[in-house]
């Protein structure tokens, strides 16, 4: 069930393109902002609520990288695996992160506080090699810098 | 040397305020152009400077505009689309002028609006620029304050509407008709041509996608005019251009030089050449989807018709430097893992081909490369060629591997014959 507030919210969104369904893809971020990801059951509700088939709906949230379909962790690390990440040596950071919580690309702590995912070049390339964490851009990063950074998110 | 995209911009990363903007001339081009001007005039002026779309593809801005109809009765609703999705490899430009000038772009998104009558326009900004989102979204409010958004504009009697709207992350969303899906809520798939945006765009109506430093360009050619504008280039393309360098240089950055500079006169005398211990080999000139230029190659002018010749193009004018300590089958690898990933899987060669291709570059670089699978890797490069493809995105996904099979043969053939990448130990 979508909670008043969220259904507010997406209907709020939906006033600004000529017909509902054009909201789409602002509903599943609406609903994400909330829950930190998207259920099959928040597939259909938003489906049930903009008129669209729910194959739809999950069409649109499979494709977009950003919209999570699987659970998440409370936070999210996006380290840059791009082009200009790679010369610079993402591959050190990554490894260091992984080990250090335990876990790869595309798995997420047993206490569930990080998920870790690469994400393509983050258009910071003269200060690679770049990461986000939730929406926080961290970059010319370094294997010292790393500990102190992953201390913020809780 | 004259630098209009940049000279306001603050060294220390802060943007740029809208007294200060005002007091500096800016947003007067806009009396000028919504009183003074026709929008024909307008679309003429823009024609004339030759501005060339700073995307990648570098058509001529003016001449997008005039495929509009000027008939504003007989299709009232026409849109403007900021296409600011930026994420194309090793490119970085949009993000500067976006965080750091967002009201130059805003007053360029009037003037093109009012050059082609919209009166509702949408900044699609990719979802990684949280800073832009926030600059962008104060500024916006900043200028409806002061009156140069929203109704009655000046009291010239013209509306207009900017919106911004946020992505959620997918390289098809800067492809101009996936952008328009995107933008209607839909899967970011590119849509059959004709007919063209400028026909049938956003929502069926007329529309017009430009680049972000494309508009940003818009209100200094107004202002000085086109012969001003033209004047700025070495070479007859008009004015300047945002280069970027990355790699292993002293001193990676992004720089506003005429356009038409050498590429070594980029890399080496404002990127500061390469790091201590790191030799020049090779360069993609505009993000991933160029096609490299070797070191010998490198006194080419940095514009569109010049890196023709070298079968290679301007794209986004942001350079990727190889050196000698990377390995460039790891590079192109790198390359084309992202290009299989973002395939949007509506044609096949592109669908099937990229991930087939991106497979056999990972055997390679791991040692387990054959000599026949050379042959595989050049027939992909005809198999996804233009033509052969729904849109640009395989196409361009095989200009770094076919120019980098010839250059960088004899290091394939390396990995194949040692059975290992001989850049790792
Ligand atoms: C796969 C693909 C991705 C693209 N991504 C972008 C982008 O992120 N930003 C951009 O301005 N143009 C991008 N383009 C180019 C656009 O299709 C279009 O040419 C451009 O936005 C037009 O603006 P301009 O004429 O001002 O350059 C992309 C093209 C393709 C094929
Ligand atoms: S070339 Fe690739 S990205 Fe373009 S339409 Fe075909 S499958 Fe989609």
């Amino acid at each position: 069930m979508l909670t008043e507030k969220e259904k507010y919210e997406i209907l709020d969104e939906a006033k600004l393109y000529p017909y509902p369904s054009a909201a789409c893809l602002d509903a599943l971020k609406i609903v994400q902002h909330r829950r930190g990801w998207i259920t099959d059951e928040s597939v259909s509700d938003i489906a049930a609520l903009l008129s669209l088939s729910t194959e739809h709906v999950d069409g649109v949230a499979t494709f977009y990288s950003r919209i999570y379909r699987h659970e998440v962790g409370r936070h999210v690390i996006l380290i840059c695996d791009g082009i200009s990440c790679m010369i610079m040596g993402y591959e050190p950071v990554y490894e260091y992160i992984a080990e250090k919580l335990g876990i790869r690309f595309g798995e997420t702590t047993s206490d569930k506080r990080f998920t870790l995912l690469p994400v393509s070049c983050l258009g910071d390339c003269d200060h690679a090699p770049s990461m986000m964490i939730n929406n926080d851009l961290y970059n010319d990063l370094t294997l010292e810098k790393i500990d102190h950074l992953l201390e913020k998110y809780v | 040397m004259e630098k209009p995209l940049t000279k306001h911009i603050m060294q220390d990363g802060s943007q740029l305020e809208l007294k200060n903007y005002v007091q500096a001339g800016g947003y007067l081009v806009i009396h000028k152009v919504l009183k003074k001007m026709s929008p024909a005039d307008v679309i003429n002026e823009v024609k004339a400077a030759n501005l060339l779309g700073r995307g990648g593809a570098g058509f001529s801005a003016g001449v997008k505009w005039s495929f509009i109809t000027a008939d504003k009765e007989a299709e009232p609703i026409r849109y403007l689309v900021c296409n600011a999705d930026e994420m194309e490899p090793g490119t970085f430009k949009d993000r500067l002028l976006m965080e750091q000038h967002p009201h130059q772009l805003i007053a360029g998104m009037i003037i093109t609006s009012y050059a082609i009558q919209a009166n509702k326009a949408y900044i699609f900004l990719r979802w990684a620029y949280k800073k832009s989102e926030t600059v962008l979204r104060k500024a916006i409010a900043q200028a409806y304050e002061a009156g140069y958004l929203g109704k009655n504009i000046l009291g010239s009697g013209y509306d207009l509407d900017l919106y911004v709207h946020t992505s959620a992350g997918r390289y098809m969303c800067g492809e101009e008709t996936g952008l328009l899906n995107a933008l209607e809520g839909k899967r970011a798939i590119p849509r059959d041509k004709p007919p063209f945006p400028a026909i049938s765009g956003l929502f069926g109506k007329p529309t017009v996608v430009n680049n972000v430093e494309t508009l940003s360009n818009v209100p200094h050619i107004l202002e000085n005019g086109a012969g001003w504008f033209k004047s700025l280039s070495l070479t007859g393309e008009g004015g300047t251009k945002l280069y970027g360098v990355s790699g292993r240089v002293k001193n990676p950055g992004l720089w506003e030089l005429p356009l038409g500079t050498p590429m070594r006169e980029i890399i080496e005398n404002y990127a500061g050449g390469m790091t201590n211990g790191y030799k020049l080999r090779a360069a993609l000139p505009g993000g991933a989807s160029t096609d490299f230029i070797m070191e010998s190659q490198m006194d080419v002018a940095m514009d569109f018709a010049s890196l023709v010749p070298l079968k290679s193009r301007l794209g986004t004018g942001t350079i990727i430097v190889l050196d000698d300590k990377t390995c460039p089958v790891a590079f192109i690898h790198n390359l084309e893992k992202f290009f299989a990933l973002e395939s949007c899987g509506w044609c096949t060669p592109c669908r099937e081909g990229l991930p087939w291709v991106e497979k056999i570059l990972k055997s390679i670089e791991e040692g387990n490369g054959k000599e026949s699978d050379l042959e595989i890797l050049k027939f992909h490069t005809h198999y996804c060629a233009p033509g052969h493809t729904f849109c640009a995105h395989a196409p361009g996904a095989m200009e770094p591997l076919q120019s980098g099979l010839i250059y960088f043969h004899d290091d394939f053939i390396r990995h194949i014959n040692e059975k290992h990448c001989p850049w790792r130990s």
